[in-house]
């Protein structure tokens, strides 16, 4: 009885228990502390915390766009399809040729809601054929390989896709076309919203809940859940196993393209051959953080990401005085996931799968 | 017969996307500068040759193996060497069509305003300057024929196919490699205008060709006939008198590794030494990944801290305020990256492997977002980075020049091959090895999994930190740029290419992927799509890579032998027929 008691204190007070205490409480106190900060010195207004959140809402729903494939995938084959950032870049870089063909055409300016369904439909073809093959010719042949094999045959799916894509388009920037009617501000109660930012958060809701219905109502969506449950007894309940994973692979796919139009509509720059990687490594990290393999998990965690990012550098780091601190922003998402992994590798909603089923 | 035409079909449609996915993707015309043989083939259209020959190739000996035995006592009948070479010339018309395709599309539509490689450069290669009609038909006349010799290779018996394959091989290579060839030549001294004779910059002359391919056509043939029986009269021989051959290779070895950037002159060297860092980063993270089994992504961050502290505690650059000599500084940067390795380390102990592989991936990029940015600019000078890195001092001479740098690179590497070796036979070596094996057994054995991981990172870390300090002073000046995730992703190709695990393999790897692509300047925009490519490739294909440790190799395919044996006991009991399988 003795025993066990010193036992179970000599565990709890471990030398790595204390430093993961103390690692929280220093977390804890720089937030703390950097947040009164720049709230003290009032610098900022309520409603520029509110356009930051909102404008935060817009970007995280893109994140959970692409973080839903991360999920999908994880939750039916156990691995990270480290490619995915590049299945989004697929779409967005492919559509925007047709985007600013029908601008030169005269035809965008006219048609604009007809021009978004083209540009979607094109987005979402190109990125779902990109899914399907890395999953056909890639990661198929590994599928009973030991788990970090097909980890790295995606990241070099990931480089492979982006070069490909770089010797394809060019290795110049793009640019999407602006909605006009979407760049304007609508005042509500004294504040500013800007109309395209609540357009892209409907929109990414949207498509979320087309998959919600897809998962939870239809047949396949059953199959799916069965896989993800137990791809052998699936098989033996008359399940074709494969099939189920192309179609993951597929609605991924078809995730990831719209996001990337959405993506177009709401940051029109910058659309190259690298535009995946970073998106990718975030949206990741909201898949963990929102519980991998959960889909509400996964929206709930991007939404969290983007804002977590637009508030974060102004809200902790200026009130620890650091210059510039709008760069830091791609690391505080980083090291958010190292934070989320450590302390609660489960993520949010996520059941304790990060041990027992790995 | 049906079944015959039918993979020949199949194997031409993806000889045909490869061939078309290298045009499109601009790699045909960006080689074509460069010639493997002057005035004849270009290593563009070389690599679609290349392609057509395989495809012709595989296709005979996938349809041959039915029908004939090839080589062993030329026992085929003409009408089965016929079906063989018939199939590899089908098979290379489809892969030629794939291109004449292409070439009849953009003649209609114009392409390049989306692909931005198919340029009218491009289709006249394709179509050898002819128009569109009569260029699509040469197309697939062409295709056609190489495909049939590719099949007709196939069909010639095993002693004259092996060195006919191999003069072919050593044409290309040395064809590839003409640049370095030509300045090696006048760096040992033979005169420009007998060097002219068979080499050229743009690739080598027709009569060098044919000296090339005559000299590997009478290696192989002389290899064939005489080395088996000198091995066997060597191993024959008293044990004393093999320890001079053995003495006498190593001395050989030595002499060569010491003369090679004398030898191969000085633009050759800088790449030497460029390879020498790789080979020093392959050496770190083999330790991480190859040992101690921990994935990790972000070794640029190691490489980037041994890098950057070199810079700011030599540089005579005003961040600087300490400037002591490169010696004095080396154990400082070394310890300072350890300390790196134990940071990075610290936070991922308990992580599980593939969310291990990202997070030091992230880490990595952290490590370039810090030094970019405007916080840490007092201090690691921000986007504008860090100059007036001095070279190095041996007492009154100067290490000045890749030639000499060369010897320094070489010590570390040696250095790190000493360690490595050392560590792999000792008590950390096996500890290692227990916990890549199952953390969990590991744990209940006795060994401290936290500390042998720690240690991995940190040993890690500190090779890395040389290879950082010799490109620092390699460069004079460093940059956040240079300290991307590229450097990570080269360094684990390279791992995996030779084989993770293999000491050797490192070499190799370093060579082949990034030797090869810094001497070929063009190839440079290709760089990471080989990658790419080099890493899925190997993990379907041979996950124990090229020059693989043989206990790796085993254990990659444990699997397969167990469920070989199974099947094999279970058979053998009777309970389940192969047939019912």
């Amino acid at each position: 009885m003795k025993n066990t008691l010193r036992q179970r204190i000599g565990e709890q007070f471990s030398l790595i228990t204390l430093l993961l205490w103390a690692l929280r409480v220093g977390v804890f106190i720089v937030v703390l502390w950097g947040s009164i900060n720049t709230l003290a010195s009032g610098r900022y207004e309520a409603s520029t915390w509110i356009n930051l959140v909102i404008a935060g809402l817009a970007q995280g729903s893109i994140y959970a766009l692409i973080a839903l494939g991360y999920s999908l995938v994880y939750g039916i084959l156990r691995f990270i399809n480290f490619a995915h950032g590049e299945v989004f870049m697929a779409g967005a870089f492919t559509s925007v040729f047709v985007a600013e063909a029908l601008e030169r055409s005269g035809f965008f300016p006219k048609y604009p809601i007809l021009t978004f369904a083209i540009l979607l439909i094109v987005s979402m073809t190109s990125s779902t054929v990109v899914a399907v093959l890395l999953e056909r010719i890639a990661y198929r042949p590994l599928r009973n390989a030991p788990r970090l094999v097909p980890l790295i045959t995606a990241i070099g799916a990931s480089f492979f896709l982006q070069y490909t894509f770089r010797g394809l388009y060019g290795s110049g920037f793009h640019t999407y076309p602006e909605f006009g009617q979407l760049w304007g501000v609508w005042n509500i109660a004294g504040m500013d919203i800007q109309i395209v930012q609540v357009f892209v958060f409907l929109a990414s809701l949207l498509m979320m809940a087309g998959l919600y219905l897809i998962v939870e109502r239809t047949k396949t969506g059953k199959a799916m859940r069965a896989v993800s449950e137990d791809k052998e007894i699936a098989a033996l309940m008359g399940i074709d196993v494969n099939r189920v994973i192309v179609i993951t692979f597929v609605i991924g796919g078809m995730l990831a393209g719209s996001a990337g139009v959405i993506r177009g509509m709401y940051q029109p720059q910058g659309i190259w051959f690298f535009m995946g990687f970073h998106p990718g490594l975030k949206a990741f990290t909201a898949a963990v953080l929102g519980g991998i393999g959960n889909i509400p998990g996964a929206m709930l965690g991007g939404l969290f990401l983007g804002v977590f990012e637009t508030v974060g550098p102004t809200l902790i780091l200026q009130g620890l005085g650091i210059p510039a601190a709008n760069q830091l922003k791609d690391a505080i998402a980083i090291i958010m996931l190292v934070l989320v992994l450590i302390f609660r590798p489960q993520g949010i909603l996520g059941e304790k799968l990060a041990e027992e089923k790995a | 017969m049906f079944n015959n035409v039918r993979l020949a079909l199949k194997l031409g449609f993806y000889g045909g996307i490869i061939a078309l996915f290298i045009s499109v993707i601009g790699m045909v015309e960006t080689f074509d500068q460069r010639n493997i043989i002057n005035g004849v083939v270009s290593i563009g259209l070389g690599v679609l040759l290349i392609n057509v020959l395989v495809i012709g190739y595989q296709t005979a000996a996938r349809i041959g193996k039915g029908l004939v035995q090839p080589g062993e006592n030329g026992k085929q009948t003409a009408r089965a060497r016929a079906i063989v070479i018939g199939n590899g010339s089908l098979a290379g018309a489809v892969v030629s069509s794939w291109l004449a395709l292409l070439v009849l599309v953009e003649s209609q539509i114009n392409l390049r305003s989306v692909l931005i490689n198919v340029s009218p450069e491009l289709i006249s290669l394709l179509t050898f300057g002819l128009e569109t009609g009569a260029g699509a038909l040469l197309l697939l006349f062409l295709g056609t024929l190489f495909g049939g010799l590719g099949a007709f290779t196939f069909s010639l018996p095993s002693r004259v196919r092996r060195p006919l394959v191999a003069g072919l091989m050593w044409l290309a290579f040395w064809g590839l490699l003409s640049g370095v060839i030509r300045t090696t030549l006048s760096e040992i001294g033979i005169p420009s205008v007998v060097a002219k004779l068979f080499v050229k910059i743009e690739g080598l002359t027709p009569l060098g060709a044919v000296i090339i391919f005559l000299l590997a056509i009478a290696i192989n043939l002389g290899n064939q006939r005489w080395r088996e029986p000198l091995i066997e009269r060597i191993t024959l021989l008293p044990p004393t008198r093999q320890r001079y051959f053995r003495f006498g290779t190593w001395a050989l070895g030595i002499i060569l590794l010491l003369a090679l950037p004398w030898i191969v002159g000085r633009v050759t060297s800088d790449t030497l030494v460029l390879v020498g860092i790789y080979i020093l980063m392959g050496f770190g993270l083999n330790i991480v990944v190859g040992k101690a089994g921990l994935l990790d992504l972000g070794y640029v961050a190691f490489f980037a801290v041994g890098a950057y502290s070199t810079a700011i505690l030599t540089s005579a650059d005003e961040i600087s305020a300490i400037q002591i000599s490169f010696w004095a500084a080396l154990p400082i940067i070394v310890i300072i990256t350890g300390i790196a390795g134990l940071l990075v380390g610290a936070p991922v102990l308990r992580m599980r492997g593939d969310y291990l592989a990202i997070v030091t991936l992230g880490f990595g990029e952290i490590a370039r977002f810090i030094a970019l940015s405007d916080w840490f600019k007092p201090w690691l000078g921000g986007a504008q980075g860090v100059i007036n890195i001095p070279s190095v001092a041996l007492g009154n001479f100067l290490i000045v020049g890749p030639q000499k740098l060369y010897y320094l690179i070489l010590a570390f590497a040696l250095f790190a091959l000493f360690i490595s070796r050392r560590l792999d036979k000792s008590r950390v070596g096996r500890a290692w090895e227990a916990m890549r094996e199952d953390e969990d057994v590991a744990e209940t054995m006795g060994v401290n999994t936290i500390y042998y991981k720690l240690l991995a990172f940190a040993m890690g870390a500190m090779i890395a930190s040389l290879g950082g300090a010799v490109f620092a002073v390699k460069l004079s000046a460093i940059f956040p740029h240079s300290f991307n995730v590229e450097v990570s992703i080269t360094a684990l190709s390279l791992l995996i290419i030779g084989g993770i695990g293999s000491l050797p393999g490192v070499v190799v790897g370093a060579f082949a992927l990034v030797g090869i692509p810094e001497l070929l300047r063009e190839f440079s925009e290709y760089r990471l799509l080989l990658y790419g490519a080099v890493l899925i490739i190997m993990m379907i294909v041979r996950p124990e890579g090229l020059v693989p440790s043989t206990r790796r190799a085993r254990e990659l395919h444990e699997d397969e032998a167990a469920q070989d044996d199974w099947l094999k006991s279970e058979t053998e009991r009777n309970i389940i027929t192969p047939a019912e399988l």
